[in-house]
């Protein structure tokens, strides 16, 4: 199985917001009442949330071409070894071998630790609902099993959302950065960010710039990592202590036993020396 | 021979000020969860999804499962360490940590989204690559060893002697299973920010957390241990073996010494945290000097002024640190789970009002729960017809 995988090119992007509409249609989500809100003026809705899973953030920089807008469309990364997957204590969040980062409501507490443990900020909580779940982007599974690409990337009218297979995507965007070096910033977010993610950005300015987490704060390796070594020393904690208490606690009830004895002993020795004189 | 072991006087006396003002918070918490249960959290709660953990997570869990270490800490210190002369505080010790447990159970269940599923984790599906898989299992197991260890007092003030014995013959198992499931599980709550390095303060996040999370719960415990027995003595004299209050305070000195080295220990790992991730240019920011005092004056401060009460056997000064230590860890887990978590935010979070009222109240639940429980049973003073010091 090589794993899927989506080229955003933010220099491509107009704008148009169509792979926000194309998402909730798909997805079947329903709109939300907004307001106007300081900075990026146009964007709409402000953030993602449980009902948006999709977004193009609108952002006005300098870019290496100069002060322009950049749009960023932001959406879950389904990172190859999610956070989030290994936090969640019931696995209702899943990876797939096909690459999408998939959310079992049937089996999810609600406990919120997948929103902690996302460096990206993904997982939305339904904080309305008596019955809440967690809703996310879920790479269109759906779609993606009966052969069809997600439907964000297959409404794009500028091809600024690829989808495909991950390395052939690598490839490709490498490549634009090889043929057209004054158009982009020479970094493929989502490469190695985290341990690598499905989603790739290319853009003309740095994506921290643009909101997304810098990426040496992020690192290379995956999240999971951070607490396999605690993890990993929980048998040998257990069969360490369990032995140490244990024999502790015999040894203690051992030296007892003969203090005891020996207290007795030296009564007895008392009592016959006593008999004697 | 049945009934209460001890004379239980309290009982006329309902309309005191402590009940009806607590009496009012249970109330009020419970119109809360109505509404909480009902419309959502986000009807009762400032949390959002820049903020999914609050107090309920940061002080009634991260909190009362330090808190409730006493539990582990003193039968250790009993059964395994046999220093038997700490066998009077031992019982209240493991009922504050079994209430301690019971009631962080009772708040998860009104954070969680989905609380009827608290279970799934134990029967129905395994994330066993989570912390938090470890946390849930070993919160259940450890509940169930805390109820065995205290389950003969249940038994002696019912009379179910054969009960009584079986239940004695586990005591020992359940206590080295309770310090292995204890020390793992309270390292694990550290263990849990481990997975949120881009969100946490540099200075608290580390990779020694979880080993910063069990050495303060061993703090806790003995500060918790000295704070309520102090407070026992003074509230339920009625129900207190004379004996065992005139040996109080140089138990209480044995703790805090026991303290004293603890929070020397932990103190020292907190630098080797700064250290390892080279933080020290972190230290003149605000947020460092937030750092400093907690390092300096809720952990040195009442290491210096335990060891300080020792050496003078000053009993008065130990139960003073105690309640400054217990502060101190209650600042440690806030720090880490809100205060310091997206530290940088430019809308952070604050509780609402509705999840002080939520806490305050299940603070009050357990606090009646204990009570009753040591006006009836045999928790402060041993029962006539069983004598602890025959067993073990």
């Amino acid at each position: 199985m090589r794993a899927k995988g989506m080229l955003i090119d933010t220099t491509r992007c107009i704008g148009c917001r169509g792979c926000q509409v194309a998402c909730k249609q798909w997805n079947k989500l329903p709109g939300e009442n907004t307001t106007f809100f300081g900075g990026p003026g146009y964007q709409n809705p402000a953030r993602l949330s449980p009902k948006t899973w999709s977004l193009v953030a609108y952002n006005e920089l300098n870019t290496k071409n100069g002060f322009d807008w950049v749009f960023l469309r932001r959406q879950c990364m389904h990172c190859n070894e999610p956070s989030c997957a290994s936090a969640c204590l019931v696995k209702a969040l899943e990876k797939t071998p096909e690459g999408p980062v998939v959310y079992h409501e049937g089996k999810c507490m609600g406990c919120r630790y997948c929103m902690i443990a996302c460096p990206f900020d993904i997982p939305k909580f339904e904080y309305e609902k008596a019955i809440p779940s967690i809703r996310k982007c879920s790479f269109c599974f759906d779609r993606q099993q009966q052969g069809e690409g997600p439907a964000c990337a297959k409404t794009c009218p500028t091809g600024a959302i690829q989808f495909g297979v991950r390395d052939e995507l690598l490839d490709e965007a490498k490549t634009r950065i090889y043929v057209e070096p004054h158009r982009y910033v020479q970094h493929v977010y989502g490469e190695h960010e985290a341990g690598g993610t499905s989603v790739l950005y290319l853009s003309n300015a740095p994506l921290d710039e643009l909101g997304m987490p810098k990426p040496e704060e992020l690192g290379t390796t995956p999240f999971p990592a951070l607490t396999e070594g605690f993890l990993s020393m929980v048998p040998l904690v257990i069969i360490v202590w369990a032995g140490f208490l244990g024999g502790l606690h015999l040894l203690m009830q051992r030296r007892e036993e003969i203090a005891a004895a020996e207290a007795a002993a030296e009564r007895e020795i008392q009592k016959t020396e006593e008999d004697q004189s | 021979m049945s009934g209460a072991a001890v004379p239980v006087e309290s009982k006329n006396k309902l309309l005191t000020p402590f009940n009806v003002i607590g009496g009012l918070f249970v109330i009020v918490a419970f119109g809360i969860a109505v509404v909480r249960f009902t419309k959502g959290l986000g009807a009762v709660t400032n949390l959002n999804d820049e903020f999914p953990w609050g107090l309920w997570i940061g002080f009634d869990v991260l909190c009362g499962v330090a808190l409730a270490a006493g539990g582990y800490t003193i039968a250790a210190a009993v059964h395994i360490f046999r220093l038997k002369q700490y066998r009077p505080i031992l019982r209240p010790a493991i009922l504050t940590g079994f209430l301690g447990y019971f009631f962080v159970v009772i708040a998860l269940l009104v954070d969680l989204g989905r609380p009827w599923r608290i279970v799934y984790p134990v029967f129905y599906t395994y994330g066993v690559a989570s912390v938090m898989f470890l946390v849930a299992w070993h919160v259940f197991l450890y509940l169930t060893c805390q109820f065995i260890e205290f389950a003969p007092a249940i038994a002696e003030w019912r009379g179910w002697d054969v009960a009584r014995r079986w239940l004695l013959r586990l005591e020992i198992g359940a206590c080295i299973a309770g310090v292995i499931l204890s020390t793992l599980h309270q390292s694990a709550l550290g263990a849990l920010f481990l997975l949120a390095p881009t969100k946490l303060h540099p200075l608290w996040y580390s990779p020694l957390l979880p080993m910063f999370f069990f050495l303060s719960s061993i703090i806790a415990g003995l500060s918790m241990v000295i704070l309520e027995s102090t407070l026992s003595h003074r509230y339920f004299k009625e129900q207190t073996d004379p004996r065992h209050a005139k040996g109080l305070g140089r138990l209480q000195l044995g703790l805090a010494e026991a303290a004293s080295l603890a929070l020397l220990s932990y103190f020292f790992l907190k630098w080797i945290g700064v250290a390892h991730g080279l933080h020290w240019n972190l230290l003149g920011t605000s947020m460092g000097v937030w750092f400093l005092l907690e390092v300096f004056g809720f952990i040195l401060l009442p290491c210096l002024l335990y060891a300080k009460a020792v050496r003078e056997k000053n009993v008065r000064l130990v139960q003073f640190t105690s309640v400054l230590t217990v502060a101190g860890i209650i600042l440690n887990r806030l720090n880490v789970s809100i205060i310091g978590f997206r530290w940088d935010s430019v809308a952070h979070y604050v509780p609402r009002w509705s999840e002080f009222v939520i806490t305050i109240a299940i603070v009050m639940f357990a606090i009646f729960t204990f009570r009753w429980i040591v006006t009836r049973m045999p928790v402060l003073s041993e029962h006539p017809d069983y004598k602890l010091t025959d067993v073990s």
